[in-house]
């Protein structure tokens, strides 16, 4: 391993390191705050060292990884959602009466898997990746073992997570056992030679559809969404949202691209089914639902199927939209998290439609931030999710993709109904709430993060064209 | 810049009076006014300017946006922009006036999206860029949420999610509709534009035209409203607080006939004129089911909102008639009506401030009792049911002869909608002011602050009806923007239709 190679690695060593280092921390001396900050630290050297990386690339460590702008672009969104997260996440869990500090290092460990994951070319990476992820995530989302649903929530995510690793693996194996290759870029030559798929090929790839569908959470593997983000502790719920399925996205990209995946018309209209299921399921669930928790997972699968939109689209510009709306959905989704971050009590995650009436009234700043962040996950002007959107339907004209936009665009006004309605619960003018969650006083950290956050969304909706500009010349892949 | 001014002043009076509300409503108040009228002064300003107004554009001004895409921060006007921001900082300060009482609770806010509401539909009369249009397009939409759902009657939130929607889903297929053709210019000549002016004439296959022109005329029958979606507007109308309820019929609507005249024809010329035949039945359709609607509501709000409906059947009878006379009437009724349903909206609330009900069959009886807000009343009743003299007669008659000349069944049958609408304007005379009362009213007559809002309006309505000349004459200025691409596509296309383009006799223009 040459200095190259390390160095193009940077943020990931960051980030193990940070893990272990955290690790002895807290045998040493368990102390909340000092693990706080010192995994703040963490993740703003990883941050930072996603800089000096851009002047290798492209750089490929055969055969396991590849460092391209792409993935040096995804690494800079997974690092810097997680610094949104653990910023968000302090006060979160001092109020909590479990030990706090192992959550971090879980967290950096899960972070650490999606940056293997952004960066695979190759199965045993992206096995690593994802496995590392998983597990961490297993342990995340039950941490608040004295809640009621916490349990329920870490089950359920470790038989499924378990299941479709399973079915992964499976594929893969087939894939592996009739091609003799397990580097997407083999695959994608054997193919190309070849001619044709071979059916055990083609169940392989189907296997490993299943397998990925599953952590993206699209339709119809969506089932154990809601239930996880319900029980999970918000931090998490916002990393699940966010970095896990970005991670997995982003390795789903590399290996259509790699082995051709646009040939294939039959894995292009399965994609765009499940897009069009997605949408409509997704939206169609999050209709009803008096739970904020449960409304923003099954927005999510709805989120997904828009950015399977932009990837269906298969051009360039498909992929600019994809890392725009990343960035826009990113921040947009942890902020929602945040703020119900903010607004929870310890007694009980403030989680309800109910327990946002009149919040205006009360606490106007932390609403409007609110507002702005459910109308940027609505997708209305001087939000960042509205370039974001705007992106992706302008990708999907450039691919003549007019039905799937059409179905889109249906969705688009269904998602509005149930995201004004909240906007409306927080402006109701006459009654007051019955019980609520919501405490007193709020953290200050958390507001400012949450500034932070607003100040983000509102500058990518009014001045896109720096980000833009960046995913430009970042968006290239190499094969 | 001075266009770019002209749209950030309220944004600036939006931000200051929603911080200065903490210390003084009062002072709130008067920022959220001065802003507007200042702005009104601005664009005054500039239409003495023109005197004559030879020119075709006035002020232009372009700055980059978002370059990657070719968007641009392009604002232009015209004689047709420059009349419709002069009625929209009109109506706005009145409808700052109007809410002077009426609004206590958190009139900070309410300033804060009341301005909000006016510099989104500023920016759609200026904006040159589709893209920016949209932008300003979505964000009328929000405040205007607010405005309902807060401030509005029992129904407000219904009324507000409705309102909402409708337009949504109108704004979204217009935005599929604009990279459309977006795409489709990209792909004839290479260069990827919002720009206005650039995609003028874009050639392409008639279909897609077709379907394309259908996506941004969605979006602009939703706002207008024509008859099958129409049912929105009474709902919000009759929901919002008086402010609001002016802004909407006066302005908001207004917008949607505007982006019919602006982009919807000039556009898409071809297949605007294969659709001509059904948007002029859709226009017919909703006057007479309009008037018919209105006549048999029991709520004053809401029979005034009816008439809206109707009326804006003329406008959309008129836009598609495609000749210069119809053309100037639609024109005109954009404007009168705005002022004279404006005016009944704030009538409206005025009633509303003294007897807490919009119930009509509570009503009655009421002239003895307040005689002035009668004869006022009387006076923007006269001008719905489009009594000669006064501007909304002006308006209809040049869309009867424009459409005369276009199509002469449908012509006769909007014709009927006259009768109608004197049936229900006449009923609401009766109602409110003639006939029994159940009980004594011991009311106060309009004060100061309500005659200082009310007599412009009645001014301007009956200037309107016997002196037109001047709006007319700052039309005459966006012909030539207009119909630069029409024109040619007539000579071409539909040769007998070239007469048409001709003024007629009856034509009222003063420099032919």
């Amino acid at each position: 391993m040459t200095f190259d190679d390390l160095l193009s690695l940077g943020p990931l060593f960051n980030i193990c390191g940070g893990a272990v280092i955290a690790m002895l921390l807290v045998a040493i001396w368990r102390n909340h705050r000092l693990v706080y900050y010192f995994t703040l630290l963490v993740y703003i050297l990883a941050l930072a060292s996603v800089v000096p990386v851009a002047k290798l690339l492209p750089h490929i460590i055969a055969p396991l990884v590849v460092v391209d702008m792409f993935a040096l672009f995804n690494s800079g969104a997974i690092v810097g959602s997680g610094l949104i997260i653990v910023l968000l996440s302090y006060n979160y869990f001092e109020e909590r009466e479990e030990r706090k500090e192992e959550y971090y290092l879980l967290l950096l460990l899960a972070t650490a898997g999606a940056l293997v994951l952004v960066i695979s070319r190759h199965f045993m990476s992206l096995f690593l990746g994802l496995e590392m992820l998983s597990i961490s995530l297993y342990g995340l989302i039950a941490y608040l073992r004295a809640r009621q649903r916490s349990d329920e929530a870490g089950i359920k995510y470790l038989i499924l997570a378990a299941l479709s690793s399973a079915f992964l693996l499976f594929g893969m194996a087939l894939v592996y056992g009739f091609t003799g290759h397990m580097d997407f870029p083999g695959i994608g030559a054997y193919l190309q030679q070849a001619g044709s798929v071979p059916l055990p090929v083609v169940a392989g790839f189907g296997l490993m559809l299943i397998g990925i569908g599953f952590k993206l959470g699209i339709v119809p593997f969506h089932m154990w969404a809601p239930d996880i983000y319900e029980g999970a502790p918000l931090p998490v719920a916002a990393f699940v949202a966010t970095i896990s399925k970005g991670g997995v996205l982003v390795v789903l990209i590399r290996f259509f691209q790699d082995v051709n995946g646009t040939q294939y018309t039959m894995l292009w209209w399965i994609l765009a089914i499940t897009a069009v299921a997605s949408m409509f399921v997704g939206n169609w669930l999050a209709l009803t639902q008096q739970n904020i928790k449960r409304m923003l997972a099954y927005s999510s699968i709805a989120h997904l199927g828009y950015l399977l939109v932009a990837f269906l689209a298969g051009k360039q510009s498909g992929l600019e939209a994809i890392a725009f709306y990343l960035v826009a959905y990113f921040p947009t989704s942890i902020g929602a998290f945040g703020v119900l971050i903010v607004m929870s009590s310890s007694v009980q995650d403030a989680e309800t439609a109910e327990d946002y009436r009149g919040l205006f009234w009360r606490y106007p700043w932390v609403a409007l931030a609110f507002t702005v962040m459910l109308l940027s996950l609505a997708g209305i002007p001087l939000t960042a999710g509205f370039i974001g959107k705007f992106y992706i339907v302008l990708a999907g004209a450039d691919g003549n993709h007019w039905f799937l936009l059409l179905m889109l665009v249906i969705n688009s006004v269904i998602g509005l109904y149930y995201y004004i309605r909240i906007v409306a619960m927080m402006f109701r003018t006459t009654e007051t709430p019955q019980r609520t969650f919501i405490k007193p006083a709020l953290p200050l950290a958390g507001n400012i993060t949450l500034g932070l956050v607003v100040l983000l969304l509102v500058g990518l909706g009014v001045y896109p064209s720096a980000m833009m500009q960046l995913i430009q010349q970042m968006m290239t892949l190499i094969r | 810049m001075i266009l770019l001014y002209i749209i950030l002043i309220p944004v600036i009076g939006a931000l200051l009076s929603w911080l200065v509300s903490a210390r003084s409503v009062t002072l709130c108040r008067w920022i959220a006014l001065a802003s507007l009228l200042l702005d009104l002064v601005i664009v005054t300003g500039i239409w003495l300017d023109q005197g004559d107004g030879g020119k075709g554009w006035l002020y232009n001004w372009q700055a980059p946006w978002i370059p990657q895409f070719g968007i641009t921060l392009h604002l232009a006007m015209d004689g047709l922009s420059l009349v419709m921001l002069v009625l929209t900082f009109f109506l706005g300060a009145l409808s700052v006036l109007v809410s002077w009482n009426e609004i206590r609770w958190r009139a900070g806010f309410f300033h804060f999206n009341l301005l909000f509401v006016i510099t989104g539909i500023a920016g759609v009369f200026l904006t040159m860029d589709l893209f920016l249009f949209y932008f300003f397009w979505e964000v009328m939409l929000i405040p205007m949420y607010f405005l309902i759902g807060i401030w509005g009657h029992e129904r407000r939130e219904y009324a507000a999610y409705k309102f909402f929607i409708f337009t949504q889903a109108g704004g979204l297929l217009m935005l599929l509709a604009i990279l459309g053709l977006y795409f489709v210019h990209a792909a004839n000549t290479g260069v990827y534009t919002f720009n206005y002016f650039d995609l003028l004439h874009t050639p392409m296959a008639r279909s897609l035209s077709q379907w394309l022109m259908l996506g941004f005329l969605i979006a602009f029958v939703v706002k207008l409203p024509a008859v099958p979606f129409h049912t929105w507007l009474p709902d919000a109308h009759t929901e919002a607080p008086t402010a609001g309820s002016v802004i909407l019929a006066g302005l908001l609507l207004k917008t949607g006939a505007y982006g019919i005249l602006r982009f919807v024809l000039p556009l898409f010329p071809a297949a605007a004129q294969d659709f001509a035949p059904w948007a002029m039945l859709l226009g017919v359709a909703g006057i007479l089911y309009g008037g018919q609607l209105a006549y048999a509501q029991p709520d004053f709000k809401r029979l005034v909102a009816y008439t809206s409906v109707s009326h804006m059947g003329f406008v959309l009878l008129g836009a598609f008639a495609f000749n210069e006379v119809a053309y100037q009437g639609v024109v005109m009724q954009m404007i009168t009506h705005g002022i004279s349903t404006g005016a009944l909206f704030m009538l409206a609330g005025v009633l509303y401030e003294r007897i807490h009900t919009r119930e009509l069959s509570r009503m009655g009886g009421l002239w003895p009792v307040l005689p002035a807000m009668g004869t006022v009343t009387m006076i923007f009743v006269m001008a719905s049911l489009g009594l000669p003299g006064l501007g909304n007669f002006i308006a209809e008659f040049l869309i009867l002869v424009g459409s005369w000349q276009a199509n002469r069944p449908l012509t006769v049958l909007a014709a009927i909608g006259l009768v109608i609408a004197t049936i229900y304007s006449l009923r609401i005379m009766q109602k409110v002011f003639f006939g029994q009362t159940e009980r004594q009213f011991g009311l106060p007559d309009l004060n100061t602050r309500e005659w200082v809002m009310l007599a412009p309006l009645v001014l301007v309505i009956i200037w309107l009806g016997v002196y037109p000349k001047p709006v007319l004459k700052m039309l005459n200025t966006a012909r030539g923007t207009l119909n630069a691409a029409r024109g040619t596509l007539h000579v071409a296309e539909a040769p007998d239709n070239t007469k048409r383009m001709q003024p007629s006799a009856f034509s009222v223009e003063p420099n032919q």
